[in-house]
């Protein structure tokens, strides 16, 4: 018989991701000293954190006792303004990022065309909307309008790339057969490749209009309308039970707005 | 035959009743779009619209060209930006695991008491953003990088928290009743059956979450939570636009740089 040490009765999990040990110890090292380093550079005022505290304490009430009645008539303006922000900057921006979707696909445009589209995309990404939201109050004056106008260009980033990435991977097969029939261009997108990429499409025009929803809530402290520039109103005030109450109409209509368009989308695939 | 002659030479995509009601939804959208349209644009001074070519070449103007000598008075508030990102990235990870482990249906203690608890924080997490996060904070701990980490914190909370028990949701069942087979205990079960399951999963949506909160913590400094941001704001409100080019620019640096690092790791994590 063998020793029973010569046979361990203790494993260990093997490491998953670093699997070469110097590695492994050299990148723990480096992200301890970065730690510290990024943790010097952290200057807390605790006297002021502490009386912040009583006023936390106070956000906290507001938000168990939210305020609806005395600033109802805020809320309902920034809401509406909100909610038509979002409806019509998802339309625009869905009815301009179509045809730039079309133009992005490799496989349907030619070369020149397809880099323009790439290119508005890159634009339209790189850019937060609240940058875009700064330049587009600067320039079209404070409300609802400058608002409506950068969700509709950060729309056109968003669905454009995912249209045309979701164009590039439709199945060939169905477009060959379509243009073997002698079909024109326009033909082919409506018979081959519009059936195939419309459910898609549906998804995620409804998805981005959730975002579109939530950003809405937070250009309005740049000025661009809707229900963050009463948010900010409230906060500036510090009532915090108004303020309480407007954050909870938010989650509640995001909240609405996500199971809506997930059953829609259900519905639609 | 006659029958033959009955059927239409010209063939439709959609029977005539589909055709129909889906005339019915576009008209009804339509009409909903004209509506909203009206509503938001009843306090729009058209006068300010008109004039915006004007006042985009005269900002453009303004802003070219960039103050290149403003730069390195921006290296402190990116390395801040980054700080509060990476840390602010830890701290809503941290907080997210228990979060998702209580949320995902098969790990989850009580289903009925604590499952809804967490969901809700995770929604709650989602729904508002880091910037207003920010806000609140900012009015409640003072201004300053903690505000900032607590807000990108708080709302990664919700991102990491729903993709991750999404992650523990769709895991192998065979795996963890091979553990459990074995006598193992609950905390025995996590460790070894589900946790390297979900490890890739796990890295994966930190990374991109991390990528993400560069993104947002570059803006925090607008309501005052540090940064980049804090920099921005100050060249905004005292017009210089020629700063405010440069600190744009060098935003965009660290994004497309911050976009690139979390696509490498996350390839040679998955």
């Amino acid at each position: 018989m063998r020793p029973s040490d010569a046979y361990p009765n203790y494993w260990r999990k093997p490491p998953q991701i670093l699997t070469h040990r110097q590695w492994r110890i050299g990148i723990q090292l480096a992200i301890l000293a970065y730690l510290i380093l990024a943790g010097a550079s952290i200057e807390v005022d605790w006297q002021r954190v502490a009386m912040g505290l009583e006023r936390g304490q106070r956000f906290i009430m507001g938000f168990l006792q939210p305020d609806f009645s005395s600033r109802w008539r805020d809320i309902s303006q920034g809401l509406i303004e909100s909610l038509t922000m979002t409806l019509t900057s998802t339309v625009i921006g869905v009815i301009i990022s179509v045809p730039i979707g079309i133009g992005a696909a490799r496989n349907l445009t030619p070369r020149p065309v397809y880099l323009v589209c790439r290119g508005i995309i890159a634009v339209s990404r790189a850019l937060q909307e609240i940058i875009i939201a700064i330049f587009f109050v600067a320039m079209f004056g404070f409300g609802p309008f400058a608002g409506f106008l950068t969700l509709s260009f950060a729309t056109i980033g968003f669905l454009a790339k995912l249209l045309a990435d979701d164009i590039e991977e439709i199945e060939p097969g169905q477009a060959d057969a379509i243009r073997a029939t002698g079909a024109t261009w326009w033909q082919l997108i409506n018979y081959a490749v519009q059936p195939q990429v419309m459910p898609r499409l549906i998804g995620l025009s409804l998805y981005r209009l959730d975002i579109n929803f939530r950003e809405s809530a937070v250009i309005g402290i740049v000025g661009a309308g809707g229900i963050g520039a009463t948010l900010n109103t409230a906060i500036d005030r510090y009532e915090y039970d108004s303020a309480g109450a407007i954050l909870l109409t938010i989650i509640v209509i995001v909240m609405l707005a996500e199971y809506g368009s997930g059953y829609i989308r259900k519905l639609v695939q | 035959m006659s029958e033959i002659s009955h059927y239409s030479q010209l063939w439709h995509h959609r029977t005539p009743r589909t055709r129909l009601l889906m005339w019915i939804g576009w008209l009804a959208l339509i009409a909903l779009f004209v509506w909203c349209w009206q509503l938001m644009n009843r306090e729009t001074i058209w006068f300010f619209v008109a004039d915006a070519p004007r006042q985009a070449a005269d900002i453009g103007n303004r802003m070219w060209p960039p103050r290149w000598e403003y730069l390195p008075e921006l290296l402190m508030p990116l390395w801040d930006t980054i700080n509060i990102a990476t840390i602010g990235t830890i701290g809503g990870v941290v907080i997210a695991v228990p979060v998702a482990f209580l949320a995902a249906s098969n790990t989850t203690p009580s289903a009925r008491f604590l499952r809804p608890i967490a969901l809700f924080i995770i929604v709650t997490s989602r729904s508002i953003n880091a910037l207003i996060w920010a806000l609140l904070l900012v009015a409640i701990i003072g201004p300053g990088l903690l505000a900032g980490m607590v807000a990108i914190a708080l709302r990664s909370i919700g991102f990491v928290g729903k993709l991750l028990y999404e992650a523990i949701e769709e895991i192998d069942p065979l795996q963890v009743e091979a553990v459990t087979a074995t006598g193992a205990g609950r905390a025995q079960i996590i460790n070894y059956g589900i946790i390297p399951q979900i490890m890739p999963a796990f890295w994966g949506i930190s990374v991109f979450r991390w990528d993400i909160n560069i993104r947002e913590s570059t803006i925090l400094g607008l309501v005052g939570a540090g940064g980049i941001g804090l920099k921005l704001q100050g060249s905004l409100n005292t017009l210089a636009w020629g700063q405010v080019t440069v600190i744009l620019l060098l935003i965009l640096c660290t994004v497309v740089v911050s976009e690139w690092i979390s696509a490498k790791l996350r390839h040679a994590i998955i």
